[in-house]
């Protein structure tokens, strides 16, 4: 490439989340290089990871992705999704492949695919550990061989590396499993000879596209020009713009540390980074390094099957109840607990008390004129879940109290049926750095043809 | 000591996951004169944050303050990981109200 800039076209900060239409018209008018969307978070938790599905639907993603497609495949650029189905393993790669077919025989588009997966077996993560090349990230705890042996499912984020690879192959869209998210908006420019540590930088913005400008939103275009000494950011919304409090403010953003952002191989220092605001709304952002790790590491995120879930959703408006909330609670529990015998738990979230904040809440004494119970049961399977759930609603129901004076029920229950069978819940097991030989090991290609 | 609450010298007060088993505060100043005053008297401490959450202090990780973006961030363990049993926030988003009511030493005129 003999030009002096790479400019990325951002649709939205989660593939599915949506965009107006004629943000992108204006965004692909400019001769972007490249569209690239992330798709993916663990902020949804666990569950998303666990089940093998996206926190996304999929006729919002269907919308979206028909619009960047039909439109890069025009303007004969690439497409890079990232953490393809939100959690980027198997089957939500897999879901967003069928997404593309459907779009190709719908607008009769015939193009490559470059899939990377991102899905690592329990047996590679336990060698790994046998090895002693995992190490906690941050402040997870320490890993043990039943935290492996025990996941569902383990997927670990893909760096530049597998990305070149896919790149090489000429593809039209690349669809990467779970991966670092600034990646697919980064990885092309770096590979074409632009800086790492300013393509790093405005990966990490424009993977949350205007969520970074003011007023911000999720669900708006964005365009990143990467040149030799910095980046520039654009709002492609007239009524949104970048200012430097804006873009300074979203390096904060989700972040533990705003002066050091670790990834895969290498860690990206903001430390010297300047913002500047241009005209027209724009930011210039400068001076942002990548200082490569040694070894490579890559961040490992699995899940594990924790029980099923139950729940029940109540109101409560007597004074007198609200009074002993506590100790009701505490007795019901014990008796349920008692009468079945089964192992498992149950759970109280009382709204307009602690529902929200939980120990951390600080008002601990207010008394509210009415509040929300919802009783949560988990246990090993469905049917003890729904047991305990409702033998716990009518208890609660028609359990006696000092002062009662209500004495035809204690609840007001929401919906009939009263309980709700919410499925499997899981829980995270693994959030470690697990340390690498060949970045490109553990996240294979595969190409196919898309639309024949 | 004349004080004021931290919501009115703030024109962003949040909470957010940073990963499944951390949350991360941020409060942006609208004025950098403040902020800096703040910084200069050292006023975010981890004794501050763990009294104000409830919390042992050695689940206060770090005060970090920022300059381009006149903000203090403060990180700290989620009581409970994301999406485990007993978690009440999935995306930590709504743990900063403590935050609103500090009270917060009034710059001498």
């Amino acid at each position: 490439m003999n030009e002096d800039e790479f400019r990325v076209l951002s649709p939205t900060a989660i593939l599915g989340y949506g965009f107006p239409e004629e943000s992108f018209r204006k965004g692909m008018a400019r001769k972007p290089h490249l569209v690239a969307v992330d798709a993916g978070s663990t902020d949804p938790g666990p569950y998303y990871l666990g089940a093998g599905k996206s926190f996304t639907s999929r006729k919002a993603v269907r919308r979206d992705l028909e619009i960047i497609v039909e439109a890069a495949v025009d303007a004969s650029i690439p497409v890079i999704i990232g953490s393809a189905g939100g959690s980027g393993a198997l089957p939500h790669v897999e879901w967003t492949r069928s997404i593309l077919e459907e779009i190709a025989a719908k607008k009769r588009l015939r193009f490559t695919s470059a899939v990377l997966h991102a899905d690592i077996s329990s047996h590679d993560v336990l060698a790994a550990f046998e090895s002693k090349r995992l190490r906690s990230l941050s402040h997870s705890a320490a890993i043990t061989r039943e935290d492996i042996r025990s996941s569902t499912r383990i997927v670990a984020q893909m760096g530049a590396e597998p990305v070149w690879k896919a790149l090489d192959t000429g593809s039209q869209v690349i669809l990467c499993g779970r991966c670092y998210d600034p990646v697919p908006f980064a990885a092309p420019a770096i590979r074409e000879g632009f800086d790492p540590g300013l393509a790093y930088h405005m990966g990490k913005i424009l993977e949350c596209a205007a969520i970074a400008a003011t007023p911000g939103s999720g669900r708006d275009c964005v365009m990143g020009t990467l040149r030799r000494d910095g980046f520039e950011l654009e709002s492609l919304n007239e009524q949104r713009r970048f200012t430097r409090v804006s873009t300074a403010a979203h390096t904060l953003y989700e972040k533990s540390d705003p002066y050091r952002l670790p990834g895969p191989g290498g860690t990206l220092d903001l430390t010297d980074t300047k913002f500047e605001e241009l005209d027209g709304g724009r930011v210039r952002v400068s001076g942002s390094r990548y200082v490569p790790d040694l070894p490579y590491t890559i961040k490992l995120e699995g899940v594990r099957l924790s029980g099923y879930r139950t729940i029940c959703v109540a109101g409560v408006r007597d004074p007198a109840f609200i009074c002993r909330i506590d100790a009701i609670l505490e007795s019901v529990e014990r008796q349920v607990i008692e009468d079945l015998g089964i192992a498992g738990r149950i759970l109280f979230h009382v709204y307009g008390v602690n529902g929200v904040m939980g120990a951390m809440e600080p008002e601990k004494d207010s008394i509210p004129h009415e509040m929300a119970v919802i009783i949560e049961a988990i246990a090993a399977d469905e049917e003890d879940a729904d047991a305990l759930c409702a033998h716990a609603r009518s208890t609660l129901l028609h359990c006696g109290y000092p002062g009662r004076i209500s004495t035809a029920g204690n609840l007001a229950l929401l919906y009939s049926p009263s309980d709700i069978p919410c499925g499997a819940v899981y829980e995270f097991s693994i959030y470690h750095l697990m340390e690498v030989e060949d970045p490109v090991q553990y996240f294979p290609l595969e190409l196919c043809e898309v639309g024949r | 000591m004349k004080t004021v609450p931290l919501s009115e010298l703030a024109v962003v007060i949040r909470s957010k996951n940073a990963g499944p088993y951390e949350l991360t505060l941020d409060v942006l100043f609208k004025s950098e004169e403040v902020y800096r005053f703040l910084k200069s008297i050292g006023f975010f401490t981890r004794e501050l944050m763990a009294e104000l959450y409830g919390l042992p202090i050695e689940r206060i990780f770090h005060i970090i303050y920022f300059d381009p973006a006149a903000a203090v961030k403060c990180t700290l363990q989620r009581p409970v990981v994301s999406g485990s049993p007993g978690d009440t926030d999935i995306y930590g988003a709504q743990q900063h109200a403590p935050l609103l009511d500090l009270k917060v030493p009034a710059r001498e005129a």
